[in-house]
Formats: C-alpha cells, structure tokens, sequence
C-alpha cells in the first residue's frame, strides 16, 4: 500500500523506519512517529467506524483524545486485545492490529446502515426509553442487540498476560500537560527546587507546539521544547511522564494517571517489563494546563468522512506530513482557523474556499490568506456536506448577521475535505471531578473552571487565554503562585518571545442553520460518538426537556467514554437557543472521572491472581496440604474443610472424621479463633459491659461462653473468655468477627468509657491452637505432658498452665464438640511440632484430624450455634433459648440489655431457634428453606421462619437441623414444613436443638 | 481519595488507612434503663444527614487504632479541622455561614 497522503518531508515522523501494521485485516504501513489515526489518514483510509445508533460510516475528526469516531479494537491476539482505543492516541508500532469497533459484516458494507437510513426517523432521543421498555421480558435480548450494534469494543477472552503496575506518587507540583503552559510550569516550579510531577497524554511533550508553524525567539518552536525538556531531565525531583494520561483528579490533590510503558510499542510488553502503570499521586499543588479543544460547527451531513476540526487537520500536516485530502473547503468563525488553510495551501494542495460567517474578517492569518490568492466567502456558512462514504463536495449558502439563517442562493462546489472551527473550548474535564461547577467566559465563548476547594491553579487554553505568549506567561505566574504557597522562592525564568499575531474578534456561532428547518435538514451531528443530533436536542426541549442535565440524559449527549468533548457546547448552544436562554443560563452539565477509558489492569495492577487478597495460612497449613485437606476460606483465613482420604467422597469422609472423634479422639486446627489479650485493672468490668453475662466473680484459671450484642440487642459474636490473672483475660471471638470484635472494644473504650483502665491487643496469630476431642483425648493429652489433666485437678471450664510436647502451653477444658475435649494453645512456632507429636502418639487412638465442616457437625448436634450462621443480626438471646447467657441483674447496663427489651423485641411469636427433627430420619433439610406451618395454604404461604444449620449426623445416623419458627420455643412437638423447589415436601417435629446427649455427660469426664 | 491528618500519629495518611465510624458526639444515655424506647431508637438510629458542615468520628484502622473526630464538608468534602474524642470542634454549621 502506498501512503498517498503522505508529504515528501516535514513532521516529526521519521521516514526511514517503516512500519507495517493491520487494521481491519489488510495491512499498511505507516512510519515512527505516527498515531495510528495519523499512519490509517496517510493511507488513505476513510472510514474507520460505523456510529452508534445510525449506523453511518464515520472518518477520523480529530487528533487527540476528543477524537469522537476513531475507537478501536487493539491487540494481535485474544490475550492482548484493549478496547475502546482512540486511534489518535495510540503510538503505532510495528504489529499494530487493530480493528473498528462496529459495523457489521464490515465497516465498510455495513447492514444496520440500512436500517440508519429507513429509519432515522424511528429512532429519536428518548428511543431506547421508548422502544426498548416492553415488554419487559425482552428487554435482555434487546440489550444484547443493542451492545452489539452499538460498538462498544470487547473484553479479551483469555487472562491479559502482561504485567501492569500501581506507585504512590507525591509532590509539591503536579502539571497536567505539556504545552507551551505546562512546560513554562514545569521549568520554573523545577528551578526553585520543588519536587514535580509534569504528565502528557502524547508521546512527546510540547503540546500545541508539536504541530504549529509558530516561531519561537524566530526559531522553531519545538526547538525551545527541546531545550526545556532538556533541562527538565537533570532535575531529580522532576518526574517527566509522557504517554500519560492524567485521567482522574479526586478529593484533597489526589489524581490518578495511567501510564503507557510499552502498550505504545508493543502488543505485548517485552519479557519483565511493564505494560502500564497506574500513578496515584498526591499532589500538594495542581496546575492544570489542558489546553483546549477546538469546536467543530455543527451542519447537515457534517459526520461524512473527510469533515474534520480544522486544528486536527493543520496537526495531521505539520507534526505527521499527512494532508488528508486534496481539495479543501474551511469554515470558521474566528481568525484562528485560518492556519488550516494556510498549511494546506503551503502542503501544495487546493484551498477551494475559506468560508467565513462573519462579514468582515481581519488580521494577521486573514492578510496572509489574502496573500495567497486564498479565495474567501464572507458572511457564508457551508450549509451541507455532499457524499456518503467520503464527502464529494459542499453547499455554501450567505447567511444573516446572527447566524441563524440563511439569506441567499445556495452554491454547489465540490471537494473532499471540510474543516471546521467554532471556537476552542477549554479542557475543563478535569477541574470537574471534584465538583467544581464552571463558568461561562463571554470573550472566549466557552466555560472556564470555576471555584474549587482544591489546591488548584491553571494556567494557558484551560482559561480561554489561547496564544502562545499568554500561555508562557500564565505557565509562569502559575507556578510562581504555588511556590509561593509552598514557601519556595522562584528563580528567574526567561521566556521566549512569541510572534505577534493580530487576532480578529471571533462571532458566537454553533449551529449553522440549514434551507430547511432543523427537524428536516439533513442530519446536524453534535456528539458524533453517541449519535446525538441538532434535531434530537430541540425535539428533547420540545417534549418538556428543560434542565440541561435532563437532556443530556434524555439524549444522551456527552455520555460514555466520550464525556461531551466536542459536542458539549454546541448541544448546550443549541438547547439554550430553543429555550430561549443565555449559555450561560442554561449551564452546562459537568464531567466525572474518567477523562478516557481505563484498563482494568492498570487499576488491578499486581493485585490479581494470587495476590488479589491476602490468605492467611496457620502454623500447620503444610501439614494439611500434605495431608490432603480440601479447604474453605474463612475470612481470609484458609481453614481445613475436610480431609478426604483415597477415593471418598465428602460425605463419606464426613461420617468418618465424625464417628472417629465422637468414638475416640479427632483433632481441630483452631488456630483461626480471634484471639483478644485484654489487660488491665478495669478489664473484668469492661467485660461486664460488653458481654451479657456476669464476669464479676469469674475466677482465675476459669473460662467462661459469652454472647456480645449491639445497642439494639441483636447478638453479633460469641465466644469463650478465660481469666488468665486477676487482671488479664484472654477473649476467644468467631474467626471472621476477630478484626469487628477489636474494634468495637475500641470504639467503646475510647469514646464512651475512658476512665476505664484497659488495653486491647490482637494475639490471634501468637498462638497456634489444636482441638483435641473426644473420649481418648485425656489419654492423649497425657501422653505429651506430665501435668496432672485428671477430673480432678483439671474440671470442665478450666485452663492450666503446663508444658505440651516440651513446649509451654496454655491449656482450655473447653468444648465446642460436647466431648471431653482440651484446646492447646502453643506459641505459634511451636504450633508444627506439637502437632507433630500429637499424632505421633496419637495413632494408638486412631487420632483424626477434622476440618471446619465436621466441627459444624459436632457442634450442631448438641445444638451449638454459630454467630453468623444461626443468628443474622435480627435476633436476641431469647430468640436463641440462650436467656441463661444473660445477666439482668448486672449493676451496669450492658451494650443490648436497653435495646433487647423494646417492645418488638419482647412481643409474642417472634422467631425462635429451636431444633428441627424431620419425621424422615434420611431428609436433610436444606440450608435456608422456609418453613410453613400448613403446606396446603394457598400461596404465598405464610412462612414461619428458615432453617439455619443442616447436617447429616453418622453419630445419630439421621439428620440433624436448627432453624428458627415463630413462636417455636412454646411449639415443642408440633409440625412445621418445609416445601421446595423441587417439589418435595419436607415435615419436621419441633424440639430441642440438643440432639445428642442432652445432658452434657460426655464432656463431663 | 481523602488525605487525612490523624490527631494521634500527627501526620497525614491516605484515607485507605481509616475507617469512617458514623456520626461524632452521639452520647450513649448514661441511664440506658430509663430510656423510653422512643428516646432509645433516637440514640441508636436517628443521625444527621446535613449538607454542609459535619462531625465524623473515624478510626486510624491501620495506624494507632485511635478513634478521633473529623469535622468535614459534606459539599465540598473539604476536612475543616480534626480533633480527639473528648474535645469539642471548633468549625461549626452557624460559623460558617455567618463567614
């Protein structure tokens, strides 16, 4: 392929270093230096998408990140792909594949084109609200049509193999942007010895400057670029960052830029390298030196491809050699534009027409237009573009003194290329974020950021000030402003002298109006990306559209990954007008991060795969690994479910660990309870407070259960509690409730009771902790220690001190299997070794190891409960049958005894816990059914209550379950029902949820 | 992404450090007994939802586990001052709007 718009020199591509790349299957070839957008225009690529709701083919408008059209789809395989690419972004490298977003079968012939043309008029604003609401049941095959025709681009199908990455920045100045303003910015924040961050989306600094013919102290004006990026570079605590998107400005000078490391010139990022990088940075100063983007006029048929904003097409000529047309016609409102045709002209090639709107241009760019023989229509607006695939030529048509009508006779003249200008519109996206309403500039017909409480100066096209010489200058000041909040001292900073340019004064004018009223005229594009027309935003103002934010809703203007940046204006123009209001009065609606599509893996960076959340492992987790064990996350613990041996299946290794323990002696890793060392003279009192149960008379060496509840008197956490000294206990929590339970400790201590003396620390992972259970436990235990664990030295709800295996330990007769059980606590580096040795010995025993699944089976045959599982933070101890957990008469009145006494909470039939034994021993109820006291009722039932615990019990041989039912602790014997989705009815007697050993005399040994 | 000044650590932090703990200078009655179950919803339930000036109390979760309190703007989310739980704030609603 040959690059037929290519010039033969100028530009800052290098033409020795070819590169080839695909796009949409064929491939071209494009140099270094060139964006993609720039490499597809040099071939002569017209069309690069299809729009949104039309379908319309649609060409490159612009040459940076307003580019509306060009979004592509790259990646060369389907590990890599990225969508949402603007094509004006994305450096082109060697093995560049990319593809449009939409049109189907291709971009070119594409079918909903069709049904773009029929149906124009079937698909207003308001269409997708209107059309797409019933019947209801459709609405997801609607939605899957609409994404498809929509060309949002797609997510990769397979894992992204590269490598992104996150870094907390901070410092004294952050510039955002590297034009003539960000640069003067940068080097004087830079001489005074600040710490500064200067990011720009381009892949080299010196913005406008890049791709203007302006003169600088008469020299080039990326020489002075060069020079100052020079200087910028020997400063250490300068940090230059190029291909850079600052993206999204957050609360107290938080700003969050994506980084392009290698994506720009790679599909894959060399081995070990970063493909991009996510900068969180907080900056103590802001200078937002955006710049501005410049406004397209909106007319009939202005989406043709090879209509464009006439900066983009002066870019495309001067900084990548690229005229993207032969035969152009300029429209403009303002001097400023006037360069356009003038670097097209100097490209060689034809000027058909400068259509100006206002009567009686003059000044600097108009004189040299002149010079040229240039031919300029005054008073004239190009009513239309002519053309489908690429325009063919124009109507231009005299208009009146507002702009608003058309005045005379209609000439036909052909060309390929249209460019436009409006205006420029300031780059206030980011000023937005944090909330920062803008205002309406008159002299420059834009908004410029308004008042923020941020830390936040600007400086350049961000405040309307467009040329070069008050962009230096307000670089300067700006910069000179923060180191003055800073307490810095500024040093000299000479700035070179910008030409003099006489600039004529620019007519307030958006929308050029058509022969024919708006609603009939060919279409009048406004937000190229989304599909929103002149027509559709005064139809939205006629159907009762009044607030701008509504019909940006309504219409969808300045949605999506485009955020209104050309259109926004010209579509609050347009409404203004139908409204018969100033812009002003109309306002403007403002713009949220992100300022362009971000990668999700810049934002993961490294936290995917195994480092997407801590796992906390126990001092035996090699053991249980090498033991087979299935896990369960708990928290972000990893706790041994079940450990499976050979071929069984979990039920099965269920019934073993069970039978085993209940039979002889099973082992626990328990290391995961929340363990709390609480200290302090005032300690017993603290705990009367937070539990519901009296703790005044708890002796040393002693344990006690206890319930925790909120001001409301909902049980959140229980536990154990042991006396460890007179002033020292240690608190057992739920393993996931260790981190709520601290805190909560926290919050009361140091808030409501202060003068109490007590100390919370964290020790859960000071201690490794391993659950002997069972009726050989003591035998086993006494294998390991010479201390005397007997009946009588060692009772239930005691702890001794001894030594386990020859290490010291903190032993607990406590027990949540309702066997004789020991819970042995060792300093966590020990944890290995004594386990270690207790299945050394332990193999007389046939010492089995259980996971958290059979402890819930143990436990809930003796109708233990678990806070979390069986308790949902709508029920009380009574609820629980637990009133013997709770201490009325305590002299202080404990968090929840206020709120469990409130009148819902001590009404009749409120649900209650109790046991659930269904008639068929072999029915496992399952987890969460509902319960109905009369199956046969008409539906919707009335429901009683759910089941919360569900087991089957090989000890028991049938199942077992717990649930609540209302009124079910004074329903004992009587019937509940359980009917399911599969059909089944399930009956079940109401009783105790003690279903083994009712009298506690297995743990009492 | 707040940046806030722990009373404690004296420094600031990245909010990711803190935890927001609701409404500053919600006594909890010191006779909860005597209570009527009106006034006992009030103090659990019933909190202020002000645009404007508000008092916090937040926790430095992953610092010195100190609770303290943050008057911020719930506007503009500017944090006017913070000081310890104990201490009462110096920026209030009226203060403001009478600047």
């Amino acid at each position: 392929m040959t690059q037929k718009n290519r010039l033969q020199d100028g530009g800052r591509i290098d033409r020795s270093k070819a590169l080839t790349f695909t796009y949409n299957g064929k491939k071209y070839t494009g140099f270094e230096g060139d964006t993609l957008a720039s490499a597809l225009l040099a071939n002569g690529v017209d069309i690069i998408g299809r729009s949104f709701k039309y379908s319309r083919p649609r060409g490159i408008v612009a040459a940076g990140a307003e580019e509306p059209n060009a979004i592509m789809q790259v990646g060369a395989t389907e590990a890599t792909q990225i969508p949402n690419v603007r094509a004006t972004q994305q450096s082109l490298y060697g093995g560049l594949v990319a593809g449009s977003t939409n049109g189907w079968p291709s971009v070119d012939n594409d079918m909903m084109g069709l049904v773009g043309k029929v149906g124009g008029k079937m698909m207003p604003p308001g269409f997708y609200y209107k059309t797409f609401m019933y019947p209801k049941s459709m609405w997801e095959t609607y939605e899957s049509f609409i994404r498809k025709a929509a060309g949002l681009g797609r997510a990769p199908k397979e894992n992204d193999p590269d490598i992104y990455d996150k870094m907390n920045q901070h410092c004294d100045v952050i510039i955002v942007g590297a034009g003539p303003a960000g640069l003067a910015a940068a080097l004087t924040a830079a001489r005074a010895g600040a710490r500064v961050i200067i990011a720009d989306e381009q892949n080299e600094f010196g913005g406008s400057l890049l791709s203007s013919t302006e003169l600088l102290d008469g020299k080039p004006a990326a020489e002075w670029v060069a020079d100052v990026v020079k200087e910028l570079s020997t400063y250490d605590d300068v940090l230059m960052l190029p291909n850079s998107q600052v993206n999204g400005y957050h609360d107290h000078n938080f700003l969050t830029i994506q980084q392009h490391c290698t994506d720009q010139f790679a599909d894959r990022a060399p081995n070990g390298q970063v493909a991009q990088r996510y900068h969180r940075v907080r900056a103590k100063w802001v200078v937002l030196a955006t710049g501005a983007h410049e406004r397209p006029l909106v007319y009939g048929n202005n989406d043709v491809p090879g209509c464009m904003v006439a900066n983009a097409v002066s870019t495309y000529i001067n900084r990548y050699g690229v005229v993207p047309g032969k035969n152009l016609v300029l429209m403009t409102s303002n001097n400023n534009a006037y360069r356009t045709a003038l670097d097209w002209h100097d490209a060689g090639r034809n000027v058909v027409a400068i259509v100006d709107s206002r009567k009686n241009p003059q000044g600097t760019f108009v004189d040299a237009a002149r010079e040229r023989g240039i031919s300029i229509m005054v008073g004239s607006g190009v009513i239309e573009a002519h053309g489908s695939k690429r325009v063919t030529g124009v109507s231009i048509a005299p208009l009146n003194d507002a702009g608003d009508a058309v005045v005379g006779p209609i000439i036909k003249m052909a060309a390929d290329t249209v460019a436009s200008s409006g205006g420029w519109s300031p780059v206030i996206h980011l000023s937005c974020h944090t909330g920062s309403r803008p205002v309406w500039n008159d002299d420059i017909l834009g908004f410029v950021p308004g008042t923020t409480y941020q830390k936040q100066l600007t400086a350049g096209a961000i405040n309307g000030s467009f040329t070069t010489e008050q962009a230096l200058a307000e670089g300067v000041s700006a910069a000179a402003d923060a180191l003055t909040h800073l307490g810095m001292t500024k040093k000299d900073v000479v700035l070179p002298k910008a030409e003099t340019i006489e600039e004529g004064k620019a007519m307030a004018l958006f929308h050029i109006p058509h022969t024919k009223p708006t609603s009939k005229a060919p279409k009048q594009f406004v937000d190229y990306q989304n599909d929103v027309t002149a027509s559709g935003i005064e139809l939205a103002c006629r159907e009762g559209f009044e607030s701008i934010e509504h019909v940006k809703r309504y219409t969808a203007m300045g949605f999506g990954t485009d955020q209104g940046k050309l259109g926004n204006i010209n579509g609050m123009a347009i409404a203004a007008k139908m409204l018969n209001q100033t812009i002003p009065q109309t306002g403007t609606t403002i713009f949220r991060p992100n300022y362009t599509p971000v990668t999700f893996g810049a934002i993961a960076g490294r936290d995917c795969g195994a480092l997407f959340d801590p796992e906390r492992y126990t001092a035996m987790h090699a053991w249980h690994v090498e033991r087979g064990a299935k896990f369960e996350d708990v928290g972000q613990w990893k706790r041994p479910w079940y450990y499976p041996q050979g071929n069984e299946t979990m039920q099965q290794a269920l019934d073993r660990e069970c039978l085993a323990t209940r039979k002889s002696v099973g082992i626990l890793d328990a290391s995961t309870l929340g363990k709390i060392d609480i200290q302090g003279k005032d300690a017993r009192e603290f705990l009367g407070r937070v539990y519901t149960n009296a703790w005044a008379k708890l002796p040393v060496g002693k344990c006690r259960y206890g319930l925790m509840c909120g001001e409301d008197g909902m049980v959140f956490d229980d536990g154990v509690t042991s006396c460890l000294a007179e002033n020292h206990f240690l608190m057992t929590t739920t393993s996931g409730g260790a981190a709520r339970v601290l805190s909560w400790l926290e919050i009361y201590h140091q808030t409501e009771w202060p003068e109490l003396e007590v100390f919370f620390t964290s020790v859960t992972d000071h201690w490794s902790t391993m659950t002997i259970s069972g009726p050989n436990s003591r035998k086993l235990l006494e294998k390991l220690t010479d201390y005397d664990v007997s009946k009588e030295n060692m009772a239930f709800m005691d702890w001794k001190p001894m030594t386990v295996a020859g290490v010291p330990a903190r032993v607990f007769r406590i027990s949540f299997t309702g066997e004789l059980s020991f819970e042995i606590n060792v300093q966590a580096n020990y944890g290995m070794h004594v386990w270690k040795a207790l299945f050394e010995h332990g193999e007389e025993f046939n010492l089995t190891p259980y996971g958290t699944e059979t402890m819930h089976i143990l436990r809930a045959e003796k109708g233990f409960i678990i806070a979390g599982q069986d308790t949902d933070g709508s029920v009380h101890p009574f609820d629980l049958g637990m009133s013997w957990a709770v201490s009325m008469q305590k002299p202080f009145s404990f968090i929840g005894k206020r709120g469990m006494q409130r009148e819902d909470c001590v009404r009749e039939n409120r649900k209650q816990l109790v046991g659930l034994k269904t008639i068929d021993p072999k029915a496992v109820l399952p987890e969460g059914a509902q319960g109905v006291l009369d199956p046969k009722a008409p539906i919707p039932m009335p429901m009683v209550g759910h089941v919360t615990s569900s087991y089957w019990s090989a000890n028991l041989n049938r199942s077992v379950a717990m649930g609540f039912v209302k009124g079910g602790l004074d329903k004992m014997g009587e019937r509940v029902f359980y009917p399911l989705a599969d059909g089944r009815v399930i009956e079940a007697e109401i009783c105790s949820p003690v279903f083994l050993d009712p009298k506690g005399e297995r743990q009492n040994v | 992404m707040f940046h806030i000044y722990c009373p404690h650590c004296c420094e600031y932090r990245e909010e990711e450090e803190f935890h927001a703990a609701g409404q500053s200078h919600i006594a909890r009655p010191l006779d909860p007994d005597a209570c009527t179950d009106k006034e006992w919803g009030e103090f659990m339930y019933f909190r202020a939802n002000p645009r404007g000036i508000h008092h916090e109390l937040w926790v430095h979760a992953a610092g010195c586990r100190k609770y303290f309190n943050v008057t911020r703007d719930t506007q503009t989310y500017e944090i006017n001052e913070v000081y310890k739980v104990g201490e009462q704030p110096t920026v209030v609603a009226n203060a403001i709007q009478s600047k």
